[in-house]
């Protein structure tokens, strides 16, 4: 038990679950997103009790934080071990030749989607944060939607959202599969698996991409 | 009577070998802990004899040219490994095996040997399932086997066309445990060099590290030596680019005699060359042959058209055919055993009739076995009035699934489709049976230094069968040599340990200097390819299929003129002390060079046709058999040892007769 | 045909390396790989010239010595074969081929295109076995049944040459499939079992100190790989290391 930390595979399988707890988290939050284009009150409705529940705040906001800085410490830490596996690099490399861009640059797109979670929680999580615990500020149980309309007013800022989820989409192409052979999920079933995957990582981030525009033209 | 002692033990033949095993001299386990043995070559003999030794409690100390000893080439095998397992209950025994093998080998090795392989032949294969090997299976879960030419019981166990792989795997998985265990102490990359003699028993090799180029003195109570055959005397063959006869030869130069060089098995079914580039050849399985058709066309103006490349194979119609095999050898047919096949192939494209650019080649033809297994599997499958095109699909299928990466190989390599058109194949060297004689034992004519595989004499007469080398490697390493090796080290439990700071070390390392500083310093006119390229070009002419008096004396002259050019401007660039390739080669083809000598001067004397030898002076004059070889037991049943003397035109001969008390000496008859 | 050779050459392990070009003329499609780089080196001691030096023993794609990166792929743009296999009719006249050796700093560079794999033997030494000894004392071989399916998957993975191929494709320069070939061919096999968990803990470990990168699930190995050996490999070594890790 006591190498586990340290060895390659014991990593690998701590990057899919982790992983696979922040897709699973995806789908929650799409989820939410999502109403907020057809009804506007049970957007409110569930925000509301997404801001205030405790055990949602103190106990599953935390393990998410620390899933998503698990995720992409262990990331970069994966990446500086595997870059230095190859000390001297090949003149021609045809990396394309044999696997997807994809699985190639899982760091670029990450990097990308890390970004926008600064961007992310810059727009949301820390005015959420300053409004709740810096100010004590009255809780209005309809305010969610009007300040989500604000922040998609601006272009530039749906634009870079879309973007993101344009990475988003990449970056799970590849992760969210390829956590299946990770965990050792490889068999019978493995197909039908990937192919949800699949359809997973370009629908989810398709979802976040239709929900930003509508938003957007919404003024 | 002969100085060779065969040492073979007394009583009835099979009996000899538990009772010699009963009656041997052990060693103690605390004694073996202060013995050290070294084992040259790790493929499958020496790998299991390594693997073995260690397991006993020897220190053992391997060495090898490559850089793992899982690349040796036993890896190369495809086709299986016999075993008198009478799985198949198809009649098969220890005595069916032995007297199969003593008749293919045409009468020429020694009864006590064979039956001791056949009788452990079994264990071989508890012994490799029992340590991982992949053996194929049929669906009960039980091992398969299959058939293989010249014999009539299925007794080949196999892992798909890798079985070599998987089992010198298996070797190097045994290895790896002892080495792990601290118990074999393996060096890679690293060459054999000279045989170290101390009052007249191997003591140590010279060994030089390949990366380095650093010249090691290596002692040990004992030296093995699995080595592998010579066949690249040929410079083409397929064997491994590095396979050599460097420890063999120079462990014969240091008093072990040579037995029988001129014993060279030509298989059929390789590979044609294809231009003056050719580096090696590659064998396809002789499994092909029991569903491919061999032909060359009947008229000449036809071959000479295909060679041209006016006229397709498939354009010929079956009365313009010549099924040479099956016109000539009605009985066996495509299956005749390979020396037959491939001397029949070599006279139809000496009269004209080969059918590649080179002239060298002849056809195997699937077209047959396809419309045969097509309309097999119609009929199996329920299809009524299947068309040609269906058939030939279902047909093309049962092919592939037989003989699938073979066929992909032919394809890669010749750039045509064999489902289409028929494989082009010719004979090439592949296996030599000839090597360093031994005793019962194992051991050579220097004390303390055996010889085991494919590098010894062996148990394969005049010819060896399919899937039999396999089995003889496996055996030698893994139930012949730990036993006897025992006998001879239990006479040093009180030896200590070799000191290498010894006049003879010094000596030796300084004739292994010396060379080296010789090859280094020719004229430079010639790379080694070139004179190894001509050195092949004599034996493939001359030493080849089939030989006679004026051609082998021819060579004997041209060789020896060839290997003086050599020394005086072989061209060797780089330096001797860093990893030099050219320099490892230089130093094997010296030796190929007096080898051949040696090799040309045993076909000389030994003027009668067994297996792979072929004298054009020794064939039947009439009756059924007129025109086939015709062996001579009343002269030339013996074993040829040959004494080193200097140069091998001096060389002396031994003579070990051999003695037939359980078989019977027939003609073999494939008629 | 005429070719640019862009070749690696580099002294011996300690000397900095570079990229040398050399033409070769009157290439011909039946060659192999091998044998234009025979002709070249016949062409540089000709020449007074010291020749590439290179990796290469059976040259029917059996031994796995052979290695080489072919225009950034391992053995080349062929599939499923080694280099020695590979023909010059996949290349046209006037190409510019870049020939590297395979890189990993678990896999040293020894001279020119040569390197030091014996990262590969040690992890077999850790565990690639089952604990028989080879007294051939064993059981009848037909007392062990296997399954036909497991033996023939326990076959494919044995398939594997150990060229190197896997790590020198990957991007990371891991040896997974490599390992995952070995542990998989035990795992399958009833004999096997007794051994399995110790085995891959211990192959595993021995594969991390080695310096191997980390598998990042690319798949590059195995198309890479000229034995066709499968990624499910690698997921069935996740799963033994998980289970063995949980139970050790």
């Amino acid at each position: 038990m006591g190498g586990l930390i340290k060895s390659s595979i014991a990593r690998k399988v701590a990057m899919a679950l982790s992983g696979l707890f922040l897709v699973f988290f995806l789908l929650q939050h799409f989820t939410i997103n999502f109403t907020s284009i057809f009804s506007k009150d049970t957007f409110n409705e569930l925000s509301h009790f997404m801001g205030t529940n405790p055990l949602v705040q103190f106990v599953l906001q935390p393990v998410l934080i620390f899933g998503v800085v698990f995720h992409f410490v262990m990331g970069f830490v994966l990446e500086i071990k595997n870059k230095n596996a190859r000390a001297v690099k090949y003149a021609k490399y045809n990396g394309g030749a044999n696997a997807s861009w994809m699985s190639r640059n899982m760091i670029y797109s990450g990097l990308v989607v890390l970004a926008f979670l600064g961007l992310h929680f810059y727009d949301f999580w820390v005015p959420e944060m300053v409004h709740k615990y810096v100010e004590f500020a009255p809780e209005d149980s309809t305010r969610y939607y009007h300040e989500l309309l604000l922040k998609f007013e601006s272009p530039v800022r749906t634009g870079l959202y879309i973007l993101s989820f344009v990475f988003l989409a990449l970056h799970l192409w590849h992760g969210f599969a390829s956590s299946f052979q990770s965990v050792g999920f490889n068999n019978k079933y493995s197909i039908g698996a990937t192919k949800f995957a699949k359809a997973f990582s370009i629908v989810i981030p398709l979802g976040f991409i239709i929900v930003a525009i509508a938003l957007h033209l919404t003024h | 009577m002969s100085i060779l002692d065969s040492k073979i033990p007394e009583g009835p033949l099979a009996d000899k070998w538990t009772k010699h095993k009963n009656t041997i001299n052990l060693v103690n386990p605390a004694n073996k802990r202060n013995i050290d043995v070294i084992v040259v070559g790790t493929g499958l003999a020496g790998g299991s004899a390594a693997a073995t030794l260690a397991e006993l409690g020897y220190n053992v100390k391997t060495f090898c040219y490559q850089d793992s000893p899982r690349r040796a080439h036993s890896i190369a095998a495809q086709g299986g490994i016999n075993a008198a397992k009478n799985y198949q209950g198809d009649g098969d025994s220890n005595y069916r095996l032995f007297y199969d093998t003593v008749k293919g080998g045409d009468y020429r090795s020694r009864e006590a040997n064979v039956y001791r392989l056949a009788e452990v032949s079994g264990n071989i294969i508890d012994q490799c399932v029992a340590q991982g090997v992949p053996f194929a299976r049929e669906y009960g879960g039980l091992l398969d086997n299959r058939s293989f030419g010249g014999v009539l019981v299925s007794r080949t166990f196999y892992a798909k066309g890798q079985t070599g792989q998987q089992l010198l795997l298996g070797a190097y998985s045994a290895m790896n445990r002892q080495i792990n265990r601290g118990k074999i102490q393996a060096f890679n990359r690293h060459e054999m060099l000279d045989l170290v003699k101390i009052d007249g028993k191997a003591r140590g090799i010279i060994a030089r590290n390949l990366v380095t180029g650093e010249i090691e003195r290596h002692s040990a109570h004992a030296v093995v030596l699995a080595t592998g055959g010579y066949g690249n005397v040929f410079f083409l063959s397929t064997n491994a680019m590095g396979s050599n006869v460097m420890a063999a030869w120079r462990a014969h130069r240091r008093g072990a005699f040579f037995a029988n060089p001129c014993y060279t098995q030509i298989h059929p079914t390789c590979i044609p060359v294809s231009g003056d580039h050719q580096s090696k050849l590659t064998l396809m399985s002789e499994s092909l042959r029991n569903d491919g058709r061999i032909w060359v066309p009947k008229r000449i103006e036809d071959a000479e058209a295909i060679r041209a490349g006016k006229l397709k194979p498939t354009q010929l119609s079956e009365e313009e055919r010549d099924y040479y095999l099956e016109r000539r050898y009605p009985a066996f047919g495509n299956l005749v055993p390979r020396d037959v096949a491939s001397r029949a192939a070599k006279e139809r494209c000496d009269a004209g009739f080969g059918v590649n650019k080179t002239g060298e080649a002849v056809y195997l033809d699937f077209a047959a076995a396809i419309q045969r297994y097509g309309k097999e599997k119609a009929l199996t499958s329920g299809m009524h009035n299947p068309t040609p095109d269906q058939i030939r699909e279902l047909g093309e299928k049962v092919i592939e699934d037989k003989y699938g990466n073979l066929f992909q190989m032919y394809e890669k390599i010749v750039d045509e489709n064999p489902y289409k058109t028929p494989m082009m194949i010719y004979p090439a060297v592949h296996y030599t049976m000839g090597g360093l004689w031994v005793d019962y034992n194992l051991q050579t004519t220097v004390p303390g230094c055996y010889a085991a595989g494919e590098a010894n004499f062996s148990d394969h007469g005049a010819n060896r069968l399919g899937a039999s080398a396999l089995m003889q490697g496996l055996a030698d390493g893994y139930f012949v040599l730990p036993y006897t090796i025992g006998d001879y080290l239990s006479h040093d439990i009180r030896t200590g340990k070799i000191p290498t700071d010894t006049p003879e070390f010094d000596q030796a390392e300084k004739d292994v200097r010396d060379r080296i500083e010789k090859l280094m310093g020719g004229s430079g006119e010639h790379s080694v390819d070139y004179y190894h390229k001509k050195l092949g070009k004599i034996m493939w002419n001359k030493c080849g299929m089939s030989r006679n008096e004026k051609d082998l004396k021819e060579a004997i002259g041209e060789i020896a003129a060839l290997r003086e050019d050599f020394w005086k401007n072989v061209k060797v660039p780089g330096e001797a002390n860093s990893m030099n390739p050219e320099l490892e080669k230089a130093g094997r083809v010296a030796d190929f060079l007096e080898l051949g000598e040696l090799f040309a001067k045993d076909a000389l004397d030994r003027n009668e046709s067994c297996g792979g030898h072929f004298r054009e002076e020794s064939v039947e004059q009439d009756g059924e058999q007129k025109g086939e070889a015709l062996r001579d037991d009343k002269n030339f049943k013996y074993v040829s040892a040959w004494e080193y003397k200097g140069e091998p035109k001096d060389a002396k001969l031994h003579k070990e007769d051999l003695v037939f008390e359980n078989i019977e000496l027939k003609t073999r008859s494939y008629k | 045909m005429n070719l640019t050779l862009k070749i690696w050459r580099q002294k011996d392990a300690t000397s900095k390396g570079a990229i040398v070009d050399y033409q070769v003329k009157g290439i011909e499609g039946d060659m192999s790989f091998l044998e234009m780089l025979d002709v070249l080196n016949e062409e540089l001691i000709t020449k007074g010239e010291e020749p590439v030096v290179f990796d290469h023993d059976c040259r029917e794609g059996i031994c796995g010595a052979c290695s080489l990166q072919i225009n950034g792929e391992p053995h080349g743009p062929d599939r499923l074969v080694t280099t020695c296999q590979l023909h010059m009719r996949k290349f046209n006249d006037g190409d510019t081929i870049y020939i590297e050796p395979f890189r990993a700093k678990a896999f040293p560079v020894v001279k020119d295109l040569m390197i030091d794999r014996s990262a590969f033997d040690r992890i077999q030494h850790a565990g690639g076995y089952i604990s028989v000894n080879t007294s051939g004392n064993t059981i009848d071989a037909n007392a062990i049944p296997v399954n036909k399916d497991d033996a023939d998957e326990s076959f494919e993975a044995a398939t594997c040459i150990g060229c190197g191929a896997c790590v020198a494709a990957c991007k990371n320069a891991s040896a997974m499939l490599f390992t995952s070939a070995k542990v998989s061919q035990f795992a399958l096999l009833p004999q096997g079992q007794v051994e399995a968990t110790d085995r891959v803990l211990a192959m595993v470990n021995q594969m991390d100190e080695e310096g191997f990168g980390n598998c990042t699930n690319t798949g590059a190995c195995e198309i890479e790989c000229p034995k066709g050996i499968s990624l499910e490999n690698i997921a069935r070594m996740n799963r033994e290391y998980l289970s063995a890790s949980l139970k050790g």
